[in-house]
């Protein structure tokens, strides 16, 4: 709101500060996130995880980061060489923008648009996309695989996640993620809507392809899935949107459900950054937890169930906020 | 694939010899049309070392280390049969307390074997965590195994007449606190597998089995009674002091992937009891048969043993000429059996149905291989 | 319809279920050890590759150089050769080689040891850079452990000591045969004259 008013000179250059702020914070992000994931799966597997690199390995994704830009970028002999090369670089771009809307604290938001929440659904399902690009740019049948899996898995959780996301828009009547931040001062709307957050949770998982979803890269049946054939740097990328995309569905559920930046004592940016890691632990913990679904079973799962139920759930909140 | 993909139909997938799922080298050719596998064909041998051959070069106490390098995971069973063998050539009889001793150890030995198993076909359905407390446990076994035999995966405990090593009350001790230990993480497993609603959609009704083709393909052991025929050589053909001890062979009804599973875990429960029984009737006495012959030349003749494995049936059969060198070895190995089935079973399923079932199989490669 | 809910809802309590185990196991001490700067003690009993006993009276190996793990090795990677000294009742090892890398550990050659000279190492680190990392001289060995246990290293006989404790030997074996020669011919002396 406060960007709008400014001129847009300023508007611009706190843009482009912005877009600066984003990447280093995608990079600091997406390298504390691995280290947490690390952390995470091996103390839920008794072990310690990593331990030499810095205090309790903190700085151990570093140094791989550093070994991953170090190492020989392999093109294979018979891959359609420009789809190949572009696809790194169309799964990074999206996550990078959706940065743009996501509202840190009241005051830190790059831009809050109106539309914020269709600029981030958008963004997001441009990965699949990239999914698609690298998997059939690697002509390599596992890679094949892998993205059409990905392709039918994400066109299938898009819509819960559309229409669970709706009904919390229905009851703030705006798409602004500042808006619906402002209209949890009295109530998060986890206590009142707790079906929407499940399957809001459930169908972020699937959306960021991580277990018990993670069919695009089921490494016990498809190798690594869609990056197969993807090396050093470029590689790097697509774990880098992996964990940034996770850091944006957090995001979501904390500006949707948990209130945003709102808690008591903290300054906003923490209470936010807090709830967002909470709910990325969550996910890190389905992950060392359930065993991979079934890919018929996962669409199964996703037209049967997730959709009814958050349609159910959407009939039910205009019912009642018709009613009132 | 892409230009040839357009205009054919089905195309070919290679599982393996490199993939994380088939369990060591086996390399399965998927013929296959969408997700969807038309024609499995399993292709072994990667592994080959010739084992059978060696035998013939080597002096019968020479091949013992040999037996342990055929399954790995189970070696003891092995190391049990073809001790059985030779010491049924030579005419020897083991003392009670040498077979009380196998018998532990070798219960001992097909809990990690099963416990690696849970752990491994866990990962192939996509669940990491499960194996790590498999590993834990198995640790455990291992270190008592460890304790007793000095090594940790390939024992060559056995000898022919015996055992070469008496158990003491730290390994006693140390048995029984584990078994304690591995009740009380069962329902761990219950809880965070057996009970899951995802393990259970993956493996129910997936590569069911019929008792008819059970004795068409000469499947043996949890594959056998996960499909319903209660065929245990422990049972059916006693051998060692089993018919001492008191414990059930559990079986299950449909002959799924998630009927062998059970079949497994019940199973760990019964070699638990085993252990328990064991521990509490050993007898005192010698270890080891008086007068074994330094020198083994067993006279001229042949002869089979079978054991049950922690896969099935394991036979060894020994033909001697009477020499110092046996004339020729052929091994029995129940995986060769098992794996067999697979080409009738992966049809018409998913590549992830497919690694569900060859996990159920539960093949030790180089044990086909030789 | 209550068939579908049910399932739904058994379903989420197990998926519950799953997570109270692994968050209960999350917050347990964790059971593995930093390998290189923890280590675990190995068994009593515990395989490595066999190595020369050191006698506690003698305070050197009690090898004979009878070949018996020579022979009985499935891998035939063992070689030994002993000569003896003068001045000694039995061989002497002058030379143990055990080529590692083709080990199985099988302990055969432990067992069939007449002299029990031999027993297991606990070293568990048993990977090298090339083959002849793995080649392991165990009367070097033995002094290095020797050395560590504060006693007197026994040599190794060079081979101009061999060559010479040969020729002793096959001197003495002479003379003995000599010797022998000379009784039988003066034994044979006595019973021609008797037979004559």
């Amino acid at each position: 709101m406060e960007a709008m008013a400014q001129p847009a000179a300023v508007s611009i250059l706190g843009m482009i500060a912005g877009l600066l702020g984003v990447i280093v914070l995608v990079s600091v992000n997406a390298l504390f996130l691995i280290w947490m994931e690390r952390k995470v799966s091996a103390h839920m597997q008794l072990r310690p995880g990593p331990m030499e690199v810095g205090w309790h390995g903190a700085i151990q994704t570093i140094a791989d980061a550093l070994k991953l830009m170090g190492k020989e970028l392999i093109t294979p002999k018979d891959v359609d060489r420009p789809v190949y090369l572009l696809a790194p670089i169309v799964v990074f771009l999206p996550v990078l923008l959706s940065f743009l809307v996501i509202p840190f604290s009241q005051s830190l938001v790059i831009r809050d648009m109106n539309v914020g929440v269709l600029l981030i659904l958008a963004f997001a399902s441009l990965t699949v996309l990239a999914i698609l690009m690298a998997g059939w740019a690697s002509n390599n049948k596992y890679s094949i695989f892998g993205a059409i899996r990905s392709v039918a898995q994400n066109i299938a959780y898009e819509i819960p996640l559309l229409i669970t996301l709706m009904s919390i828009i229905l009851m703030v009547g705006s798409f602004s993620l500042a808006d619906i931040v402002e209209a949890q001062s009295a109530y998060w709307f986890v206590f009142v809507q707790p079906l929407a957050f499940i399957l809001y949770i459930t169908c972020a998982t699937a959306e960021t392809n991580r277990a018990p979803f993670d069919l695009p890269e089921a490494e016990s049946e498809l190798v690594a899935g869609f990056h197969t054939e993807y090396s050093g740097m470029r590689f790097a990328l697509f774990f880098l949107a992996e964990y940034t995309n996770m850091f944006i569905v957090a995001a979501i559920a904390t500006v949707f459900f948990l209130g945003g930046w709102r808690g008591p004592f903290l300054p906003g940016i923490v209470w936010f950054l807090i709830k967002v890691y909470f709910i990325i632990f969550v996910l890190m913990w389905f992950r060392w937890t359930f065993p991979r679904v079934r890919f018929d079973q996962l669409i199964t799962f996703a037209w049967k169930i997730l959709i009814p139920l958050a349609f159910a759930n959407l009939i039910i909140t205009a019912f009642i906020l018709k009613l009132r | 694939m892409l230009e040839r993909g357009l205009e054919e139909k089905t195309y070919v997938l290679n599982l393996g010899p490199q993939h994380p799922s088939t369990h060591g080298v086996l390399r399965v050719e998927l013929h296959m049309e969408g997700e969807f596998i038309i024609k499995a064909d399993p292709d072994i041998g990667y592994g080959h070392r010739g084992h059978e051959h060696m035998a013939e070069n080597r002096t019968y106490a020479q091949y013992l280390p040999n037996m342990a390098r055929v399954d790995y995971l189970h070696a003891l069973a092995y190391n049990q049969g073809y001790c059985m063998a030779v010491e049924k050539l030579l005419g020897l009889t083991v003392p009670e307390r040498g077979e009380y001793i196998r018998v532990i150890t070798a219960e001992l030995n097909r809990l990690t074997s099963h416990l690696l198993w849970l752990g491994a076909y866990l990962l192939d359905l996509g669940a990491f965590t499960p194996i790590l407390y498999t590993f834990d446990d198995r640790e455990n076994v291992l270190d008592l195994l460890d304790y007793l035999t000095g090594s940790r995966l390939t024992y060559c405990f056995y000898r022919f007449g015996g055992v070469p090593v008496d158990i003491d009350d730290d390994f006693t001790d140390g048995c029984r606190k584990f078994i304690q230990r591995l009740r009380s993480r069962l329902p761990d497993y219950d809880n965070l597998v057996t009970k899951n609603v995802i393990f259970i959609h993956r493996t129910k009704d997936i590569g069911i089995i019929t008792k008819d083709q059970c004795i068409k393909y000469g499947l043996t052991g949890p594959m056998a009674r996960g499909s319903g025929i209660p065929y245990d050589i422990r049972r059916v053909e006693p051998y060692s002091v089993y018919p001492q001890f008191d414990f059930e062979i559990p079986i299950g009804e449909q002959g799924d992937a998630l009927d062998r599973y059970m079949v497994r875990l019940r199973e760990m429960e019964q070699s638990l009891r085993i252990v328990e029984q064991a521990l509490d009737k050993i007898p005192s006495g010698p270890i080891m048969a008086e007068k074994v012959p330094k020198r083994l030349k067993p006279a001229a003749g042949e002869v089979y043993t079978a054991v049950e494995s922690a896969r099935g049936e394991f036979g060894c059969y020994i033909v001697s000429a009477g020499d110092t060198k046996p004339y020729r070895i052929k091994l029995r190995v129940p995986s060769f059996g098992n794996l067999s089935i697979l080409p009738e079973l992966a049809v018409d399923t998913l590549v992830a149905d497919l690694v569900a079932i060859i996990g159920s199989i539960d093949v030790v490669v180089p044990e086909i291989d030789r | 319809m209550v068939s579908y809910f049910k399932e739904i809802l058994v379903g989420f309590y197990s998926l519950l279920a799953g997570m109270a185990v692994t968050i209960r196991y999350f917050v347990k001490p964790i059971v593995t050890v930093q390998y290189p700067r923890e280590k675990i003690e190995m068994t009593p009993r515990y395989r490595g590759y066999p190595q020369l006993t050191i006698d506690p009276e003698t305070k050197t190996h009690r090898c004979i150089a009878c070949e018996m793990c020579a022979r009985i090795c499935p891998s035939q990677l063992i070689t030994v050769e002993g000569t003896k000294f003068p001045g000694e009742k039995q061989k002497r090892a002058t030379k143990y080689i055990h080529e590692h890398q083709y080990c199985s550990l099988c302990g055969l050659c432990v067992e069939v040891c007449p002299t029990t000279a031999l027993e297991f190492s606990q070293v568990y680190r048993l990977a090298g850079y090339s083959r002849e990392d793995c080649v392991i001289d165990h009367l070097i060995v033995l002094q290095k452990r020797q050395r560590l246990a504060g006693f007197v290293a026994t040599p190794v006989p060079t081979a101009e000591e061999i060559e010479a404790a040969k020729a002793a030997e096959a001197a003495a074996k002479a003379a003995k045969e000599k010797e022998a020669k000379a009784k039988a011919e003066a034994k044979g002396k006595p019973e021609g004259e008797v037979k004559e």
